[in-house]
């Protein structure tokens, strides 16, 4: 029985370390990491539309900078340059940072293109109100941008769900990570990896779901 | 309560206003009329702040807007002197500019609370007077998206009186009205200017509106008042050719 192409009693044998180990990994990285960069990229979208000529500059750069730069490069170099330096993290929280970081810069633009999607009469009915310019982006601007690119971050989750394969590199097993390790444990790969991709399947179409269904509320909202 | 002196307004190397001069008293209704381009809404523009000038100076009742005094010198006014002075002014625009995100009510109070400090309650009671006043009780609890053009107009006047304006600026704000919504709010203009001592800067096409309601009319042309009288005199008997022409091309046009 050992030529079958899938062995069933295999498959089922994986599937729970799979799922309990791997699963589990990608969707705290995911999640961690989501919010790091939804946070951090409307603070760099803010820094970046800043009057004072020297915070945007700065921020423009550090964008520019982690945007060219690959992930993976990203990864290994705060895992393992950074600590000579005494900045040492754990694996997983390494990966939190580096994924939130990079994805905030992505973030940042797309919170920079919604703000300025927002009419200039806003912003000059705030200033004929005399609304205080901290209150005009709580009350008047950031409602408005803000849920128009909810759907473009939403994206973003799915891109980084699936880029959590690359924590491989720096030790830490996601679902393809605790997949491949199943499979050189038993020379099998078939029935881990076929797994792996199924649940990358199921869990990036719910996510897209989700994201599907905040375009909509959004444009009911509209 | 106006008072612009020497005023001179360039984008890069356009000249919009050109020394200008002129003063508008308390409580007066001035309308502005003119071609395109010839520098009336930079005028509410610079008032509010919109805009800076480029030269010369602009009063607000007894204070100045555009300057403040440091050290025995004139120096252009920062953002926080410009805030104080502008709360005394209030404007309507062309396109309205409520606030989607928000209800009719907050549109109505949240400057109020905010910027007046006055209690929700206060500003709550008030903000459903001023709907009574521009006859949209009703749309107490509605979204802007949810009101015809007319009314969003409607709640953005009554937004702008909740305030508690001086000087109330309104910029051509039929011009992006249906032609059957546009009386309504000229009514409703008149029926305020007539019952509040407010004073009135107005950019306007409607000229039977203009000349209904204006104490003067200042027409303008290349960045300048080139005529400056009441409103029968203006429309009937102007001296200068120039006003003549306008009037003409406007009326042809219907």
């Amino acid at each position: 029985m050992n030529d079958d192409v899938w062995r069933w009693d295999y498959a089922w044998e994986v599937f729970p370390e799979i799922v309990g180990g791997g699963l589990w990994t990608t969707v705290q990285v995911t999640v961690l990491a989501s919010i790091v960069a939804y946070a951090l990229g409307l603070v760099l979208a803010l820094l970046r539309m800043s009057s004072i000529r020297i915070v945007s500059t700065i921020a423009w750069a550090v964008i520019e900078f982690i945007r060219s730069t690959p992930l993976l490069v990203q990864l290994f170099f705060a895992f393992f340059v950074l600590p000579d330096i005494g900045l040492r993290f754990g694996p997983v929280t390494t990966g939190v940072i580096v994924f939130g970081l990079h994805y905030a810069t992505y973030s940042a633009e797309v919170y920079r293109a919604g703000i300025e999607a927002v009419p200039r009469g806003q912003w000059e009915a705030a200033t004929a109100l005399s609304l205080p310019r901290s209150r005009t982006w709580t009350k008047v601007i950031l409602p408005q941008a803000v849920p128009r690119v909810l759907p473009a971050l939403g994206n973003y989750t799915i891109s980084m769900l699936k880029e959590t394969p690359l924590l491989l590199t720096i030790g830490v097993l996601d679902i393809v990570g605790v997949a491949y390790q199943e499979g050189s444990a038993a020379f099998r790969y078939v029935e881990p990896i076929t797994i792996a991709g199924v649940l990358f399947l199921v869990l990036s179409y719910s996510a897209s779901l989700l994201t599907r269904w905040m375009e909509r509320r959004v444009g009911i909202a509209r | 309560m106006i008072r612009f002196e020497d005023v001179g307004k360039s984008f890069g190397p356009v000249t919009v206003l050109d020394g200008l001069n002129f003063t508008v008293a308390p409580g007066e209704f001035v309308t502005l009329i003119g071609p395109s381009g010839s520098g009336k809404t930079t005028i509410l523009r610079l008032l509010m702040t919109l805009e800076q000038v480029t030269s010369g100076v602009i009063y607000v009742g007894d204070e100045c807007l555009s300057h403040v005094t440091r050290g025995g010198r004139q120096v252009p006014a920062d953002e926080k002197h410009q805030r104080e002075v502008r709360k005394r002014i209030g404007m309507v625009f062309q396109q309205f500019n409520l606030f989607p995100n928000m209800k009719v009510m907050q549109n109505l109070t949240e400057a109020p609370i905010r910027v007046l400090g006055k209690s929700r309650a206060e500003a709550e009671d008030r903000a459903r007077e001023l709907l009574d006043l521009v006859g949209l009780s009703e749309k107490v609890d509605a979204h802007p998206s949810q009101l015809s053009g007319g009314q969003q107009q409607r709640v953005a006047i009554a937004r702008a009186l909740a305030m508690q304006p001086d000087v109330l600026l309104l910029d051509e704000v039929t011009s992006a009205l249906d032609p059957e919504l546009v009386a309504g709010v000229l009514a409703l203009l008149k029926d305020i200017a007539r019952t509040t001592d407010i004073t009135f800067l107005c950019v306007t096409h409607e000229m039977g509106f203009a000349r209904d309601v204006s104490d003067r009319v200042m027409m303008f042309d290349g960045g300048k008042v080139i005529e400056d009288a009441a409103p029968d005199k203006l429309f009937s008997d102007p001296d200068h050719e120039r006003t003549r022409l306008f009037l003409q091309a406007v009326l042809e046009r219907g």
